[in-house]
Order: structure tokens, then sequence, then C-alpha cells
């Protein structure tokens, strides 16, 4: 729904406002601190060895060696672990292997040593005895009769998801609506395809790492790189029996997450070694481990058929998927089902059917990464759309407009759309690409659409009002550079009518904070917002009724002033912050204090519309849209795709800093641009054959075009906090579609797989409807 | 297996300093695990990242590629020592305001970067400061904010 008249907001405010991030500062002087930057006094440093097998049984440790080495004081191995399996779907992991090895680069012990090169020199001096088992390598592979079982004990697993898991199978997912397979005889054009695409890794400039310590009553304080607080502390006590009210989970500063830093990584094996050590334990990994050890993007395996009228109308959509799971289920159920419910893309298409099948393999486990399944199913249907288009008659934008989702209409399988401004994305992308470009030259220009959600699950805010009237705002939210403290104290601020630098953000700690779910599904401004928003509403109620006492009015006469007054209508008289604060300190009422949890509850599905079996998520959240232009160029010689000048609009329902949201769509724009033409993880056998820097490239300042224009659209959502929804993901959603869409048009070839490589490209340009591969 | 500690003297910030570091330290191990100078960071240990610069005798370098050793009697300087550096302070100025700074880990291998790059080169043009930056990974602005930066800085710096 758009609403002409947005929900009247403080002028002068800094709602809107472009303010500078406080923590630049610090971080432009070098003095910010990561976690590899923090140390405790008579702390030892962690190493890890990794299994050399991508699927083994373990029959024993020989520790002797490795014990007897210099500086080592701790050891642990499976061994010290309990039964205690973590996982957010299925609890299928333990903190380190335990019985056996499921890939290549898996943690199988770990030592803690006066320093990180003393503990490195002991893991070499571990042995372990392993019975080595054949590995399933790829889903078809582990889906096969007599595949080997990486779960023997699947069965017993406790599932807070439970979607037909069985052999290798981990879930299953089967959406639909309307009657496709009657479908089809409508259709004028029908387009299908099979495509894949590539694990990606994040590449976060921060590798992991954790430290770790235990207090004489065996109380465990955590500092990790992370992107939730609270996340770390389940996953930490679930593998290894703790309490909760055990351990107390904190952040430094974040170099980043991308997803990578959501779900474990090695706080578990952390914990564990400065338990048995009984010191801090300080274990960072190295870039190689980082991308070993800890999660990538999904390659997918897409079959996507999709069928219009002669007139452009969409009237069918079937997608099949095939996801490659890794060893362990982590949030791979949930990126497999969201894949799913965006399959369709922001269309109207009556009649869609969706589904797909999650296996595990003997890989590192595949998990969430900014945009969480979005990409996959985008490159195929975005060309899709453009080919039908292509077919009739229709340019990119024509087909777009004529099927996109209006406002009152609802998403597949049923959740509600609060506001909607893809078309006037579309409407910015358009006007500002049209004709040549610069030199006169035409462009090879491809679009996308994409739409992806903001919510999901609980968060909380509490506000306090100091003794001077200024305010101290704890929400629990890990900031990991993208900005989010800054967003949720300028909508503080707004609601409390404050200066900006009035409000002080606590850093997350699950001792102090809230619960938030964490900063992941683009969800920070839009659920935590909602919840500082409330929260900082019920100080200004109580300041309220101060103030009323005070003035010894009626409350309905008095209105909230900038600056931190409340004052009685058409009078000058007034009560400051700071007076009402000392008041209720030290004489009337106790301290203000507004706290305010919620959790995003409007159902996913709508059972009169749609059959859904396997849906991950229930309880979705707010749909953000965005449109992505690109005009690239293409080597005759080379076949390599350079991106001339990129056009991004994204309805973030409304920008509370737009320059935070530009950085936003600029930077998912380059993440994407790099996935789309070059990133990949390649497996050679069983191993990781590129886990560095050097092997994998990642875009330089070289690499990306000067001109990446934004473009914000605000369709204010109704319950957004001042109208925000999420901006973290949609960036980068688009890119493989539209810059896939563009080589074709420069090119006239298709392509079904990822990355667009120049051999690949080329291949294309040479026989264009040949086979690709 | 444990190196042997060497004594290294150099100049660091301005200061002349006695560390002790394994004999085939590189200077981002002595500066963090030996110094507790924190501010050059260890994004992949491999010279690709360019987190980890530092001028040695005013000239960037990688101090995961540099051996502490071939730093004795020469002059180190990390974002710690940069105060009253009036490039450096333009320079960090216009990060702040543009949105070139998120998560902040390339931060300080992009400023020192730079700076070269403006000593050198006061008016450089967009590609020339994206060449002069190649050698420094950002994964989170796509790159476009930090140019925006340092062309803003260097435009003040010139007039
Ligand atoms: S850490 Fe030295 S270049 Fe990456
Ligand atoms: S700001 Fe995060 S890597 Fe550059």
């Amino acid at each position: 729904m758009s609403l002409d008249q947005p929900e009247p907001i403080f002028l002068g405010g800094t709602v809107g406002k472009s303010v500078a991030k406080p923590d630049n500062l610090e971080k432009v002087q070098g003095r910010a601190e990561y976690i590899a930057d923090l140390y405790r006094p008579g702390m030892l440093h962690g190493a890890i060895l990794a299994s050399p097998h991508a699927h083994a049984r373990i029959r024993g440790y020989d520790l002797s060696e490795a014990m007897q080495a210099p500086g080592v004081v701790a050891i642990i191995t499976g061994d010290d672990v309990g039964e205690g399996r973590m996982g957010a779907f299925i609890k299928d992991e333990h903190a380190i292997a335990k019985g056996k090895v499921l890939y290549v680069g898996e943690p199988v012990a770990a030592v803690a040593a006066r320093t990180e090169e003393e503990a490195r020199h002991a893991c070499r001096l571990i042995k372990v005895d392993y019975e080595e088992l054949p590995a399933v390598l790829s889903p078809e592979d582990g889906l096969a009769e007599d595949a080997p079982i990486l779960h023997e004990q699947l069965a017993d697993y406790i599932k807070v998801f439970d979607a037909g898991a069985e052999g290798n199978l981990c879930s299953r997912t089967e959406l639909s609506e309307g009657d496709v397979d009657a479908a089809w005889a409508e259709c004028d054009v029908i387009v299908e395809d099979e495509y894949t695409t590539q694990p990606q890794a994040h590449v976060s400039m921060e590798p992991c790492g954790a430290l770790a310590e235990v207090d004489p009553n065996g109380r465990v304080t955590l500092w990790s790189a992370n992107q939730s607080v609270f996340r770390v502390q389940a996953n930490v006590c679930e593998s290894l029996g703790l309490p909760m009210s055990k351990l107390r989970s904190m952040t430094p500063r974040v170099g980043a997450g991308f997803g990578n830093k959501m779900e474990p990584h090695i706080q578990p094996i952390t914990v564990a070694l400065a338990m048995k050590a009984k010191r801090p334990v300080k274990l960072i990994l190295t870039r190689e481990e980082d991308f070993e050890m800890v999660r990538a993007r999904h390659p997918f395996r897409v079959r996507m058929k999709t069928g219009a009228k002669s007139d452009g109308t969409l009237v069918a959509r079937e997608c099949e998927v095939l996801v490659d799971c890794g060893a362990f289920a982590d949030d791979s159920p949930g990126v497999m089902g969201y894949s799913l419910l965006m399959c369709g893309g922001p269309y109207r298409i009556p009649h869609m059917k969706a589904s797909g099948k999650l296996v595990y393999t003997n890989k590192l486990r595949f998990g969430a990464f900014r945009g969480f399944g979005n990409p996959q199913v985008l490159f195929a249907g975005e060309q899709q759309i453009d080919q039908i288009g292509e077919k009739l008659g229709l340019d990119p934008f024509a087909i777009r407009r004529k099927n996109m989702l209006r406002e009152g209409d609802q998403w597949f399988v049923g959740p509600r759309i609060g506001s909607n401004g893809l078309g006037r994305c579309l409407d910015a992308v358009e006007r500002a690409s049209k004709g040549s470009r610069a030199d006169g030259s035409p462009r090879n220009f491809g679009l996308s659409v994409t739409a992806h959600i903001s919510g999901l699950l609980g968060t909380g805010a509490i506000v306090k009002m100091l003794e001077d009237g200024t305010i101290s705002l704890n929400t629990g939210a890990t900031d990991i550079g993208q900005g989010s403290d800054t967003v949720l104290a300028q909508i503080c601020a707004e609601e409390l009518k404050l200066p900006f630098d009035t409000v002080a953000v606590a850093s997350p700690d699950t001792d102090g904070s809230p619960y938030n779910w964490g900063t992941t599904a683009s969800r920070v401004t839009y659920t935590t917002g909602r919840a500082v928003k409330a929260a900082a509403k019920k100080v200004v109620d109580q300041a309220m009724n101060h103030a009323a006492e005070m003035l010894e009015c009626d409350v309905d006469d008095l209105e909230l002033r900038e600056g931190g007054r409340i004052g009685q209508r058409g009078s000058n008289s007034d009560v400051t912050f700071a007076q009402i604060s000392g008041r209720a300190h030290w004489a009337v009422g106790g301290p203000l204090v507004g706290s305010e949890t919620l959790v995003f509850d409007e159902p996913t599905h709508d059972p009169k519309r749609a059959i859904a079996l396997g849906l991950p998520f229930p309880r979705i959240g707010v749909f953000s849209f965005a449109a992505l232009g690109v005009d690239v160029d293409v080597d005759d010689t080379s076949g390599q795709v350079t991106v001339h000048e990129a056009w991004s609009a994204a309805d973030v329902g409304r920008a509370i800093n737009p320059r935070l949201v530009e950085v936003q769509l600029h930077g998912g724009f380059v993440q994407g641009l790099g996935y789309a033409l070059y990133e990949e993880m390649v497996w050679d056998g069983a191993r990781l054959a590129n886990p560095s820097l050097m092997d994998y490239k990642v875009p330089t300042a070289r690499d990306v075009p000067d001109a990446i224009h934004t473009y914000i659209i605000e369709d204010p959502d109704p319950t957004g906090p001042f109208g925000a929804k999420g901006a973290g993901e949609i960036g980068l959603n688009a890119a493989p579609g539209a810059i896939a869409n563009a080589v074709a048009k420069a090119t006239g070839a298709r392509h079904v797989h990822l990355p667009l490589t120049g051999e690949r490209v080329l291949a294309g340009m040479l026989d264009p409807g040949g086979p690709q591969d | 297996m444990m190196a042997k500690k060497v004594l290294h003297s150099l100049t660091l910030n301005g200061e002349e300093v006695q560390v002790a570091s394994a004999a085939g330290a590189t200077l981002l191990e002595t500066l963090r695990e030996d110094l507790r100078i924190l501010s050059s960071k260890r994004g992949c240990n491999q010279g690709v990242c360019g987190a980890c610069t530092v001028l040695v005798d005013g000239k960037p370098v990688r101090s995961c590629l540099t051996l502490t050793a071939r730093c004795v009697g020469h002059s180190v300087q990390t974002m710690e020592g940069m105060d009253g550096d009036q490039i450096m302070a333009t320079l960090q100025r216009h990060m702040v305001e543009s949105g070139g700074v998120q998560c902040g880990f390339c931060t300080g291998g992009v400023l020192i970067s730079a700076r070269e790059l403006l000593e050198d080169n006061p008016s450089p043009t967009r590609e020339a400061v994206k060449t002069a930056l190649s050698g420094n990974i950002c994964r989170c602005t796509g790159y476009r904010t930090i140019v925006d930066a340092v062309c803003g800085a260097a435009e003040e710096l010139s007039q």
C-alpha cells in the first residue's frame, strides 16, 4: 500500500539525514577494536587441526607428542565435548568433530598455547587415527540409492524444523498456488531451462575469531566476531551442554559478516579450550581457514519454466531446485525454503509451483549469505522474463510493468505486502538509463527487479533516560559495520525529539541487552527500529506524566518540544528532560526506562490460496523492492565482461539515513558483480582448491564501474519505524540476473551457468545457441 | 621449535624502540604481538588485501610480507603515529563524512595507500585513485564512497 501522507515526523530531527556513523572516527584513526585486537591477562592463543578427509570415522587420537610441545597448555578433541549438538533448524553439529569428520577442513582438535605459532606447531603433532569412508561430493550423489550416509543418527536429532529429513536428504519444501499443470495449455509462449550457480565465499575482511575466559564459578565470558550475541550464546550452550545463564556473550567491533558470522564458527571450540586450559584463550582464523572451515553461499541447480499469453501476461511458473547443503544443516533449510518463496519474483503469476530438495554432502556447510537464496533463483527467473519479452516484442521495462505486483496483492503463498514502490524503482532506472552512452555508442543494457523481506523473529529495545536527560539505548543488535547503531540512535532521537548525539548506544551483551535474534534478514532497521521507537515512546509518556505534575496541568495539554523539553500548549512554560529525570531519579516514581519487545507475527502462509509443505518461515516479514539496470562491455577477444555503468533503485520505505542506504546498494551491487562474473569456490575432489585471496578473486577498486547510480524510493511501510523497511540485501540480489541479461544483449547468447567468466561468454559469442558448460 | 627471540631496533612512530621478536617474524607479527600496535590488521597474511599496510621510511609496505629484521634501523609509521599529518587528517575527515567507512577493517590500509597517492599526485583523476587503491580490498563499500572521499580530500588540499 502506498501512503500519500507519510506519518508526520518531527521536522528538524535526524530521521532522513545522512549523519556520519559515530564509529567512523575510531575506525579512521585505527583505534577500533576487533576480536583479534582484544587481549586478556594470562591469555593463551588457540589453533585448530583441520580434517584432511572428507568423510572418515575417528578411531582415536594420540596427543602425547603435542602435549609435550613447547608452550602447550590444553588440547581438546571430540572426546572433550559431550553429546550436545547445535543448529538453527536441525541440531546436527557438535562443537568439534566427534566420532566422524564430514568435510576437509572440519575442526578435529584444537590447542591452546602461549603463542599462536606454538599452538599451530602443536596441532601438527597431533595424530588422529581415521578410517576413511566414501564421500558424497554432490547432491545428486547424495540422493543415490547406495550413497554413503553422513548423519547416521539423523532420525534422532532434535529438529526445530522437520521437513522430510531422511538419509542424506536434509529437508524438502513444496509450495503451490493455482493449477500449474493445467495452466501450460493457456500459455502462448513458454521458456524453460536448467541453471547452475556456484558457491561464493563471504570474504568479510575480518576473518572469524573468538576470545573466551572462565571465572572461578565456571561462568564463561565470550567475545567474538558475530552477527548475534544471542545466537552465539545459544549455539555454544547447546553444543557444550551449558545452561545459558552460565555464558555471557559480547561483541567488539565486527569486520563485516554478510551472513558468515550469524551462526556459529569457532566460538564453541574457543570456549571448550578456555574451560580446559582454565585461562583465557583467543582463537583467530587465518584467511585460508576462514574459507575452508566456516560457510559459503549455496550452489544451486535450478530448473525453471515460465509461460505467458501472447500479450505478455504471465500465467505460470514452475521452479525446482536441488541444493547442496554441505555437511551440516545450518541455515540451509531456511535458504532453500526462502528461495522457493521468492522464485516467482515480484510478479502476479496465478499458477505457481515450487519445490526443492536439500542434500547433505561432504563439503563445508553452506549457509546464510546476503541474498539468502534469492540471487540464485533470480538469475534464472529474470532471464526468463526477458526471454518472454523478446519473443513477444516487449521491452524489459514493459513486460515487468505489465506483470508486477500491485498495491493490495499478496506475495506467493500469501504474505501481506505492506508498501510497494517497485513501479517507481522501474521509473527511476528507466529514466536515468535511457538513450545511449555519453560518447553516443549504444548501451548493452540489462535489467532485473527483485524483492526481499525484512523481518523475522524476536527483538527488543531498552531506552533509559539518564539523570541529566540524555539517553542510553540498548538493543542487543550487533552493528557489523553497516551502521545499525547509528540508524537505531536516529530513530530513538527522532521519537524523543532530541539531537542525535544525546543518544548513546550500548554494545550488545547477553547480560544487559534485550534479546535480538540477529543482524540478518535485512531486519534490524525494520524490526529493532520498531522496538526502539515504541520503547522511546514509553519514555516520552512517562516524562509527560512527570511534566503534568510539575506544571500542574493535564497531560493532554502538554507537547513534546525539540531538544528535551515538555511544555504546555500555547504557553512558554516548560520543563526539561534533566529536571524531569532528576525528579524521577531522586524524588518521585523512579528512573525513566522504556522497554519493548516484539516478534514478527504476521503469517506467511495463507491456506486459502496456497499449499505449503516444509515452509521454514511461518512468519516472515515485510517486503522491500528494487530494480537494477546495468550497461556492460564485453571484450571480443577474451569474452571478459566489465560493467560500464549501473543504476540501482530501491524502495526502502523510508531511508532513516540515506547515505547508509546508498552504501548498502553500492556494496551489495559490487558483491553481486563479483558473484556474477568471477567469484567461485572450486573443489578439486573433496578439497577446496582456492582457499586464499590469491586464488579467489574479489572485486577491487579497478573492477567496479565508477558510475553506480543509486535512487532511494520511499514508499513508507505502515508498520515500519517512520515507514522504514530493510535495505541490507536487496542491492545484491538482482546483480546476476541484470548482468546476464546485459550479456545476452551484448552477445546474443543466453547463459545458464554462473559465474559469467570470460571463457563462458566467449564460447557463447562463438556459438550463441551451442551447449554450455 | 620455539623460534628464538632476537632484539630488533627500529624507529616506530618517531620513537626509538627495541623489540624482541622471533627471528623470522614479520613486521605485522612484531607490531601486533610484540608491540601491541593494533591498527594494522591481518586480513590475509599473504600480501593481497592491504589491511596490514604501514609506512616504512615513508613508503607504504605490506607488513605481513615484510620481515622485522629488514626494518632494523628504519622508520616505521602506523596509523597510531599519524597525528598532525595534514594529508591524513584531511583524508580521515572526508572518509568519515562520505560513507567510505563501513566495518572499518580495511580503512587504515586504504588511508595509508591514499595518503601516498596524494603526496605524489595532489590532483589525481578518479582512475588514478582507483589504481592507487587497487591493492586494498574492501568488501563493504563497493569503493564508490572511498574514491569520493579521496577525491574530495585531494580537492580540499589543493585549494
Ligand atoms: S594482511 Fe597483509 S596484505 Fe592482507
Ligand atoms: S569497510 Fe569493511 S572492508 Fe572496507
